[in-house]
């Protein structure tokens, strides 16, 4: 039996995105390095966003195709990072 | 996220202080006394990394690094022809807690997620070996230096023994302070120590690369 996937969407207004998740071991050097160096943010960028998994959990760190989106979730798994995608809601 | 170890700052200026304690798992000093002891990571030259590590500080970087081995194995393809020459590996979340962490699920929804970790954990896990390897082949007593990629390997594997030892040990973001007032026939301490030393120097190599 087919089972309905409601969370995929096709349309192209609904982006999918990159989410990393907070944790315990990871340094927050680390991270930003590499946000920095993964994505080609800028320092403040990167420092952000790091500082946004660090209060608040989580934060959305690139968006894009699902394609493009499992790719970076892939690359953040090789650092040892804390990722998820989903679509944007 | 761990914020720069505590010890960083407290470290003496001759660069001792950590790994003076980093050397409690193990028992013991150094019966040659020489002052040799790793003060972390420094650059070097053309994007590399420099660093000084003493015999004991090997032996556990080496038994660390194989334990990464053992516990990530060659990715498992299955014994269809084509499942191997597409890479194509397990779709189970992993039951040990260490090897769920250290291959996250990527979508919430259950199938979805699978279908993801059919098509990446085998890379995954490739890439980690790599790493680890080129841990076990650098490492020496003495003078070490790494170049960038090897560098970059060094930190992805810090991380992953970090991330092994930290999910084993259930530590807090206070790990840290955890440790500073901590007594040292706490059970929990040398392998604290141990933790807080390789903290340290994965801190020193990011810094070190930036």
């Amino acid at each position: 039996m087919e089972v309905e996937r409601p969370s995929i969407d096709v349309r192209p207004d609904r982006p999918w995105l990159t989410i990393v998740w907070n944790d315990p071991v990871n340094l927050m050097s680390y991270v930003t390095y590499v946000f920095q160096s993964v994505f080609g943010y800028s320092k403040e960028k990167a420092e952000k966003l790091m500082l946004d998994v660090h209060h608040k959990g989580k934060a959305v760190v690139s968006s894009g195709t699902r394609e493009e989106m499992e790719r970076d979730v892939q690359i953040m798994h090789s650092y040892g990072l804390w990722a998820t995608l989903q679509q944007d809601s | 996220m761990s914020a720069a170890v505590r010890r960083l700052q407290v470290t003496s200026p001759d660069g001792v202080g950590v790994c003076e304690d980093a050397r409690v798992p193990l028992g013991g000093t150094s019966e040659s006394g020489e002052r040799t002891v790793s003060s972390g990571f420094s650059r070097g030259r053309e994007g590399g990394v420099v660093t000084t590590f003493d015999e004991a500080e090997v032996s556990i970087l080496r038994s660390l690094a194989s334990h990464t081995l053992d516990l990530v194995e060659p990715g498992e393809t299955g014994d269809d022809p084509l499942e191997r020459a597409l890479g194509i590996g397990p779709s189970e979340k992993p039951d040990d807690p260490v090897l769920a962490r250290l291959f996250p699920s990527a979508y919430e929804d259950t199938e979805q997620a699978a279908d993801f970790r059919r098509y990446t954990e085998t890379t995954l896990r490739e890439g980690k070996r790599a790493d680890a390897k080129i841990v076990l082949d650098s490492v020496e007593h003495g003078h070490v230096e790494l170049t960038k990629e090897q560098a970059q390997a060094w930190m992805r594997a810090l991380n992953d023994i970090r991330l092994v030892l930290g999910t084993r040990l259930e530590v807090t973001e206070e790990v840290h302070d955890e440790l500073a007032g901590m007594r040292e026939d706490d059970p929990r301490y040398p392998v604290l120590v141990l933790y807080d030393w390789l903290t340290y120097l994965q801190e020193t190599l990011v810094h070190a690369l930036w």
